[in-house]
């Protein structure tokens, strides 16, 4: 039988290693997996190098993973944030390496390791700073960059609801970039806050299918910034 | 002769006029937001915000956000009915497959020709962030710019060459400001329209380059 729901975040991340690139979703306050990147930080592997579309915000989720010192390189499209002091001190004193990443480019080289794309050409930043180095091709009279796909080991991702084979659903913008990290890492783990029995979820509607995603956590709903609801008044 | 400025709800109004009947438009961060504020009536127009929404609305009623429904900026919006959620990369298949009519960007500065510049003063030790300015700038059908056209020093945003960090060359089409529309074309600038009282001579003197009329 295929049961890809496991009781804790503790055992959905236990075999996160050193080293390790960690794709997390995310986009501002939507989609951000909080609680499996708590996990993160509390499973202590180091020396990772992460990918989300920003770099963390005040001291806690991202920012805290980053401030633990255990991440080498952040991969992001936008880290300056009016409140990304976190990022901002360690990329300045040097202790944290950054790739910007248009932020189309970020997801279509994820997209791509998810297809088995070896590399394509894109015309995003052609003739800019973030393209110098870069092959580049004329193709039918337009001007390209070669980009190569990002793989990652583990991806961290949050959606609405799940069932066992792993099928996924999310709720408004907070699916942003969940389904290409979803087939973009080897292993995948979904925080949900519903699980549905087999069936369940429409199939005409599943926005990710089962085969890409390896673990589903079940997390509380609560009224988190990052969790789609209102604060509680 | 005097002239006036364009305010910024004129500025608005004046972008919001050429946005046509049934387009997909993107409306970048800052002042071209704004534009949303002021399509005609009569006019159907579908905005996309790259973090996935086609179809997105106004700001919500205090009280009734939701921080699973926000625009590029991180602010709440709503979501019109007909609207649409997608992932992030066929959001920017809209912009670079072609499908996306207009985005309306701020800038830093923009060149005759249409080169942008607007992701990066290019200051040492500044914290670089690109977002997805690049992927608009080169995917939309027409990109136009909405800026002032001088700085609060006097010296004009248009240049012959930027000298900030380029965010696509050759990219915008029009350029809107307080004082005027331009069009960038290989050739160079050529004037669509300017504020009432604003001679074409004394405009080439604030642009400091030939604009054809």
């Amino acid at each position: 039988m295929i049961n890809k729901i496991v009781a804790s975040i503790a055992e959905a991340l236990a075999d996160v290693r050193d080293g390790s690139t960690v794709l997390i979703g995310g986009f501002g306050t939507a989609g951000i997996p909080a609680e499996l990147i708590d996990g993160l930080i509390a499973q202590g592997a180091k020396d990772l190098v992460v990918v989300n579309n920003n770099a963390g915000n005040a001291e806690y989720g991202l920012a805290a993973l980053l401030k633990s010192g255990r991440v080498r390189k952040v991969i992001c499209s936008f880290p300056r944030q009016v409140d990304s002091w976190v990022f901002d001190e360690l990329y300045r004193s040097g202790k944290l390496e950054l790739e910007l990443v248009p932020q189309g480019n970020l997801a279509e080289r994820l997209r791509a390791a998810g297809a088995g794309i070896g590399a394509f050409f894109c015309p995003t930043g052609y003739g800019t700073e973030l393209a110098k180095g870069k092959e580049t091709r004329e193709i039918q009279g337009k001007q390209y960059v070669l980009e190569y796909p990002i793989h990652g080991d583990v991806a961290l991702i949050k959606a609405e609801a799940g069932d066992r084979w792993g099928n996924l659903v999310y709720r408004k913008a907070a699916r942003n970039f969940g389904p290409v990290m979803a087939m973009a890492a080897k292993t995948t783990v979904a925080s949900v806050h519903e699980i549905r029995e087999l069936g369940e979820l429409d199939p005409e509607a599943v926005v990710t299918p089962g085969i890409f995603v390896h673990r589903i956590v079940r997390i509380p709903r609560v009224a988190t910034q990052a969790g789609g609801f209102r604060k509680a008044a | 002769m005097a002239y006036q400025k364009r305010s910024k709800d004129a500025l608005a109004r004046r972008v919001a006029q050429d946005i046509f009947d049934g387009a997909y438009v993107n409306l970048g961060i800052g002042m071209p937001t704004s534009v949303a504020n002021h399509i005609p009536a009569g006019r159907e127009v579908i905005l996309q915000s790259e973090n996935g929404i086609l179809g997105m609305g106004p700001a919500p009623a205090e009280g009734s956000e939701d921080y699973d429904l926000i625009n590029a900026g991180k602010q709440p919006v709503t979501l019109l009915p007909g609207g649409a959620f997608f992932h992030h990369a066929d959001s920017f298949a809209m912009m670079r497959g072609g499908h996306l009519d207009i985005c309306v960007l701020g800038a830093f500065q923009v060149s005759a020709t249409g080169d942008l510049a607007n992701w990066s003063t290019g200051e040492p030790g500044a914290i670089p962030a690109v977002g997805g300015a690049m992927d608009l700038a080169i995917g939309a059908k027409e990109t136009w710019v909405m800026m002032d056209l001088l700085t609060k020093k006097g010296e004009s945003k248009v240049v012959e060459r930027c000298t900030y960090p380029l965010t696509g060359i050759g990219c915008v089409k029009k350029i809107y400001t307080e004082l005027c529309t331009l069009a960038c074309t290989p050739q160079g600038l050529a004037l669509i329209d300017s504020v009432e009282g604003l001679s074409p001579a004394e405009l080439e003197r604030l642009v400091g380059l030939p604009i054809a009329a």
